[in-house]
């Protein structure tokens, strides 16, 4: 029965979002207020009727309804009640479905937080969305309808994929989903902005706080996928360039891009078509990782089963929304205001430097994962593009960031000059060459990486916290929100690179054949099997190793990977053991019973400095919700508010 | 000309100049991480390139998989249902691993057509086919059942 309830939501929810993409948009051309107040009320029924779907696919998960297709496939008797809850978004179906309730979700926010933004403006933004809502909820409904049934069903489902039965896989499709689906905020901002013909300065400044949060998402989700991986996969690597990582990291390229041109837009007035464009791109970016990630085009670890057909709907509806937001730009943009002029040595200069990085290293890792599609299409062979490509194109172009970032904060405004900027940073660029040589010589590591890894995550980190040493004298209040957000971020920077250098330069990796009662020593540390025992879980058994490992003496831990046979449909995996550390991660993984033995292939990892990578990672994304939630935004909205509300008005006298 | 129309020139053209510099890079850099998919008639065929890394793509032929009991050494056999080729791998294998299930291999080529591979993909669902491996069985007048949902 709840899957019935479950399709009638989601068409209500088609029928509301059809509504809301054309009554406030026609409103908002008329000046007609009755139209454009419906926006928020329907904005909030569609939310209804999307959670109300979402609720009725979940309890069909939780009360083993077979009948329904995607439960029959993705579930089964054994599976635990809270991986029953998160298989809902475990394929295709149920997680274009979460997509639609976070999409939701977000015109929920707009509709609730934007009633100091004038009511044309908030009618237009919710119109737009509305309209992506359509295009989303059609594609569900029409190519991929989680609710479908089969009759009769089956007794029991085929289960999870044993790979998303994990934690991780509980938050990173929701949190990555927040930040690609927040962007379409920004998007609808820019469109609406274009559509009423007024691109200026508070446009941008209501749309920062919410794209600075879908960017923060974004990056949270893109982190826990990382770390996922690394636990999951059981070939301890953080990042591998494959298609669908590219997928995600593309939009955040942009929006790292975006957040920074638009700071520029709403304190300057400077290249706001460059803004609009930006806001565009991150959007059509999404859509472009959701089709490569669903049509299945790609050879991707995330492919799982492909369907030409919904791979086509996608494609179709990016060229739409994208080649509509260009025609629109192209039509307004005479009418979107010039910025001011500025100096080449200047706040404005160095912030378009940023952006010509990470708009250059987005169309890189862009380039190298659609080549691959280029090179078929055009009938030259089947090609992949290795992961070098990837890592020196990137440390290219990111080695000028980390040496100019610390020297942002601190340029002035229109003009400035570099003796002035680089005075006091200059004992911050000694002091940390010189801790960075410290702390190489105390760790013994000599590598190039390593070392240029520290001085720039110590000049990175030292950078930041000058300036928030700086400002905070500067000021009575003490560091302002937006502030304390951007130093962070930039010292998460500083974190980040220090990990990726260290695990790239010293990892420990070794494959090695081992049987009880032998020890193998790898980079300091001993690694002792005593058994390989028979365990049992909910719906798997495993194999499990024992191991105990030894510094010196001293014993620091004991570890048991385990080797698992999930009951139905008999999949392996590995379950990998992990002794995390701040310093060092100690990583077995096991391979396969040799011969009769009783040895076993095991992978022994010692990775050093890993979990810094992570940390960076949500440094950064906490600095984008600290940034996001700074009360200028808000401010400044009310004393807008005030004057909206007067023109407001004197538009219905 | 104006002097802010000058400097903006300026700035465009570095801009241009910066772009096109990065693009180059990055299209050199594209042909030298370049692997080319090859299938076992491909190999058979002598169409395949030697020692340049390449990616061999098939099925493991059933009954092939031969492991060394004293070290990680794996012997198997790709095939496409044509052709064959012999593959030889140490260390560990993916979970999906299987005899009768799709494979893409990294590796080099020697001229006795043996296959080193040091990197062994297997994917994460058990009814998944990479694409290539797909497109050569069909080529090769095998199109897998099991590839098919």
């Amino acid at each position: 029965m709840s899957a019935e309830l479950g399709q009638i939501s989601l068409i209500l929810a088609l029928v509301l979002a059809a509504l809301l993409s054309v009554l406030p948009m026609v409103g908002a051309q008329r000046n007609n207020q009755a139209l454009m107040k419906l926006a928020p009320s329907l904005a909030i029924g569609q939310f209804v009727f999307l959670a109300g779907a979402f609720a009725a696919l979940a309890a069909a998960f939780l009360k083993h309804d077979f009948t329904v297709t995607y439960v029959a496939m993705h579930s089964n008797l054994l599976l635990p009640w809270y991986y029953r809850l998160t298989a809902v978004w475990g394929s295709h179906e149920g997680s274009l479905l979460l997509w639609m309730l976070l999409l939701g979700g977000w015109m929920l926010a707009v509709a609730a937080f934007s009633r100091s933004v004038p009511r044309i403006f908030t009618a237009r933004v919710l119109s737009v969305m509305g309209m992506i809502s359509v295009g989303f909820l059609l594609f569900i409904l029409f190519t991929s309808n989680p609710f479908e049934r089969i009759l009769p069903g089956p007794i029991d489902g085929r289960d999870l994929n044993p790979l998303l039965q994990d934690v991780g896989m509980i938050f990173h499709p929701p949190l990555l989903y927040m930040g690609y689906v927040g962007f379409a905020v920004a998007f609808a901002f820019a469109i609406a902005g274009l559509i009423g013909g007024r691109v200026e300065r508070e446009w941008v400044r209501w749309s920062r706080p919410w794209t600075l949060a879908a960017w923060a998402f974004l990056t949270f989700g893109i982190a826990l996928g990382s770390w996922w991986a690394y636990y999951e996969l059981g070939w301890g690597g953080w990042w591998f360039w494959d298609p669908v990582e590219n997928a995600s990291f593309i939009p955040w390229l942009i929006g790292t891009a975006l957040i920074h041109s638009q700071a520029v837009t709403e304190k300057r007035g400077a290249f706001p078509a460059w803004t609009v464009l930006l806001s565009i791109a991150a959007f059509s970016m999404s859509l472009l990782g959701t089709f490569l990630v669903r049509s299945g085009v790609l050879t991707s670890v995330h492919a799982f089963a492909n369907d030409p057909e919904r791979g086509l709907f996608i494609l179709v509806f990016m060229a739409v929304v994208t080649g509509g937001a260009l025609v629109l730009y192209a039509l307004r943009a005479p009418r979107i205001m010039t910025g001011e002029g500025f100096d080449w040595v200047s706040r404005e200069s160095a912030l378009l430097l940023n952006n010509v990085f990470f708009t250059v290293s987005a169309a890189m890792v862009l380039l190298g994962t659609l080549y691959p599609l280029i090179i078929d299409f055009m009938g030259w062979g089947q090609i992949s593009v290795g992961p070098p490509y990837f890592g020196a194109m990137f440390v290219l172009l990111m080695t000028p960031v980390v040496l100019l970032l610390p020297l942002g904060p601190f340029t002035r405004w229109k003009r400035d000059e570099f003796m002035r900027i680089l005075r006091p940073l200059a004992v911050t660029a000694a002091i940390s060459i010189v801790a960075a040589l410290i702390v190489c010589a105390w760790l013994g590591s000599w590598s190039l990486r390593a070392v240029s890894g520290w001085i720039g995550g110590f000049w990175l980190v030292g950078g930041a916290l000058a300036y928030a040493v700086r400002t905070a004298r500067a000021s009575r209040s003490g560091l302002a929100r937006h502030q304390w957000g951007m130093t962070l971020a930039h010292a998460g920077v500083g974190v980040f690179l220090i990990g990726a250098a260290m695990v790239e330069a010293h990892t420990f990796e070794r494959d090695v054949r081992i049987a009880p009662g032998e020890t193998v020593e790898a980079a300091g540390y001993r690694f002792t099997l005593h058994e390989v025992a028979q365990v049992k879980g909910p719906n798997w058994r495993a194999d499990e190793a024992r191991f105990s490992i030894h510094k010196g003496e001293r014993e620091i831990a004991r570890m048991n990977p385990q080797k698992r046979l999930y009951h139905r449909g008999g999949q392996t995996m590995t379950q990998v053991a992990l002794k995390p550390g701040v310093f060092r991660d100690l990583y077995i993984a096991m391979g396969e019973e040799l011969g009769e033995s009783g040895a076993w292939s095991v992978r022994l990892h010692v990775k050093p400095f890993v979990r810094w990578i992570w940390g960076g990672a949500v440094l950064i994304g906490l600095g984008g919700l600290i940034a996001a939630s700074d009360r200028r935004y808000r401010k400044q909205r009310r004393q807008r508010a005030g004057a909206a509300t007067a023109s407001a008005a004197e538009a219905t006298t | 000309m104006t002097p802010t129309r000058k400097k903006r020139l300026a700035v465009v053209a570095l801009i241009v100049l910066g772009v096109g510099a990065a693009t180059a890079v990055a299209i050199t850099a594209l042909n030298d991480n370049m692997l080319y998919f090859v299938s076992p008639t491909d190999v058979h065929a002598a169409t395949a390139p030697q020692d340049k890394q390449i990616r061999l793509g098939g099925l493991v032929a059933a009954g092939s998989v031969q492991r060394d009991p004293d070290s990680l050494e794996v012997r198997f056999t790709v095939t496409d249902g044509r052709h064959d080729v012999p593959v030889s791998f140490e260390g560990i294998l993916p979970d999906l691993f299987r005899e009768g299930q799709g494979v893409i291999a990294h590796g080099f080529l020697d001229e006795g057509g043996h296959f080193h591979a040091h990197e062994v993909l297997a994917r994460h669902d058990e009814t998944y086919m990479p694409p290539e491996v797909m497109k050569s069985l069909e080529a090769a007048g095998h199109p897998p059942e099991a590839s098919k949902q």
